[in-house]
């Protein structure tokens, strides 16, 4: 069993790292969001009492490119059942939810990686985390990765169409990160508003990458690591389930 | 279950919502030999092997390959064939040694021993020296080969091909139909597969079975077959069998007519 989901775990970043244009190319928005935002809302932000913009935001964009990274890992599934690939894994004789959880932790690193190298970034235009909880961040990384790589998975699963995949996640990106937290603090919202941003998973990632880098906190990191390990669990299943029932 | 039969399927049925693929199919394959499974586009060919190998579940009937169930055991199962697809199903971005190592990890053979069958493998089908070249810049031919390379690292008992020498030249066939034969004389590999040409299967198969419209309507030898349809050439059998209409997926009425006919005969 370990066997199976390493290889599908190494498979997944063996692609990863020959596509160097992939690699790079999914750099350009968060650096993009990083500078406008950043700079563009920053003097505003410290004039309103806020305190340092990029010093808030840049939790905020690491969450976002491992989520982006994250969600896009199912299209390696809708690729895979276009490209005959799938064919290869779901004819051998193992257990379709290792097949999926090995994709998932493939999809997960991958993630995570692209979150790392976008945090490495955040310092050079000026971000000061503290280095105490530093793994503790990592851990936050992890979960929002392998949350998101399962939903990615999940929906992936239901889907054929190559096409309409990258737009039914765009669909859900941009108002997951949106409405998380990550351009703007949690007080003082619209009651709606808030009920939303409580609502969106994607709000516990990025307390606990705020509160373990910098300190400013939310909800606090012992119910974000709760509720996004609960969800990450829940939306596994999920996500098996939805895997192990495909059918060519 | 007869000790020398390794497929034995009864009854079989697939339905995709109103449309029969498969009707009621029962056939015999012998360990050890060659089965060529013909018919028409969109006869259920395909359907019938992906019930075969566990890909599709069928409304009815019974699959036994290897003397295990197939609906109960797929695990087994799966570990007792390899199968070539009828479309491409390696990963691209994956060297040629990569894709056969990642197929022996799934079918858990051992590192060491996975190693020797890869190369005993690559060599087989002549492709040793690109083993460390991506797929992408493979051409459609060594891509079948390498296919079919992939399929015997676990040592199946028995080998399904779908139409594996679709859209390739006449050397390269030859070259692969060698090899097949090859494995079957030494290995004593039961080969099962599908193709539209049909003197490959004349040349080839021990038994043949005609598909056509989810319905077996001829199952034998070549000259059992050609002594039903009073044909001389199996081409000419099966032209006779199936008629001369270009099929599309669905039938016409007037096709599903004549095969009537054909049955009550």
């Amino acid at each position: 069993m370990i066997e199976v989901i390493y290889v599908m775990w190494l498979r997944q970043l063996k692609r990863y790292w020959r596509s160097k244009a992939r690699l790079l190319g999914s750099l350009g928005q968060p650096i993009l969001f990083l500078i406008a935002f950043g700079f563009g809302f920053g003097p505003t932000f410290q004039k309103a009492g806020g305190g340092n913009y990029i010093q808030f935001l840049a939790p905020g964009i690491i969450a976002m490119s491992t989520l982006f990274t994250a969600m896009f890992t199912g299209i390696e599934v809708v690729w895979d059942r276009r490209f005959g690939f799938l064919k290869e894994t779901l004819v051998a004789p193992v257990a379709r939810f290792q097949i999926m959880l090995g994709k998932t932790f493939g999809g997960a690193s991958v993630a995570v990686i692209q979150g790392t190298i976008v945090f490495l970034l955040t310092l050079m235009v000026g971000f000061r985390p503290s280095i105490t909880l530093v793994p503790l961040a990592f851990v936050f990384l992890f979960l929002i990765a392998l949350f998101f790589t399962s939903m990615g998975i999940a929906i992936a699963s239901k889907i054929e169409d190559m096409h309409a995949f990258p737009l039914i996640m765009n669909f859900l990106i941009m108002p997951l990160f949106f409405l998380s937290g990550a351009l703007f603090p949690l007080n003082g919202l619209p009651k709606a508003i808030e009920v939303v941003v409580k609502l969106n998973p994607l709000s516990y990632g990025v307390d606990g990458l705020r509160s373990s880098l910098t300190g400013m906190t939310g909800f606090n990191m012992v119910t974000d690591i709760v509720v996004l390990t609960v969800l990450s669990i829940i939306m596994n299943i999920i996500g098996s389930l939805l895997f192990s029932k495909i059918e060519l | 279950m007869k000790k020398n039969k390794i497929i034995v399927v009864r009854n079989l049925s697939k339905y995709f919502k109103k449309i029969k693929a498969v009707d009621n199919i029962s056939l015999d394959v012998e360990k050890g030999s060659i089965f060529a499974f013909l018919g028409p586009n969109g006869a259920g060919k395909s359907t019938t092997i992906k019930m075969l190998t566990t890909l599709l579940i069928p409304s009815s009937g019974e699959i036994i390959i290897d003397n295990l169930d197939c609906l109960k055991n797929k695990s087994e199962v799966r570990k007792a064939f390899g199968i070539v697809f009828q479309d491409q199903s390696l990963d691209d971005e994956l060297t040629a040694y990569e894709n056969l190592d990642f197929h022996g990890a799934l079918y858990s053979v051992p590192k060491v021993l996975r190693q020797e069958r890869i190369m005993n493998s690559l060599q087989l089908v002549n492709l040793s020296e690109r083993e460390n070249d991506f797929v992408k810049t493979f051409s459609g031919g060594m891509k079948r080969r390498l296919e079919i390379a992939r399929g015997l690292i676990h040592h199946p008992k028995i080998l399904f091909l779908d139409e594996p020498t679709l859209g390739l030249d006449p050397q390269t066939r030859n070259n692969i139909w060698g090899h097949i034969k090859q494995l079957n004389k030494e290995e004593q590999m039961t080969i099962f597969f599908t193709t539209h040409y049909m003197p490959e299967a004349e040349q080839i198969a021990d038994k043949i079975a005609i598909i056509d419209y989810g319905k077996i309507i001829a199952q034998g030898t070549l000259a059992q077959i050609k002594e039903k349809s009073k044909s001389k050439s199996l081409d000419e059998a099966f032209l006779s069998l199936t008629g001369r209409s270009i099929r599309d997926e669905n039938a016409t009425s007037l096709d599903r007519m004549r095969m009537k006919r054909r049955l009550r005969r």
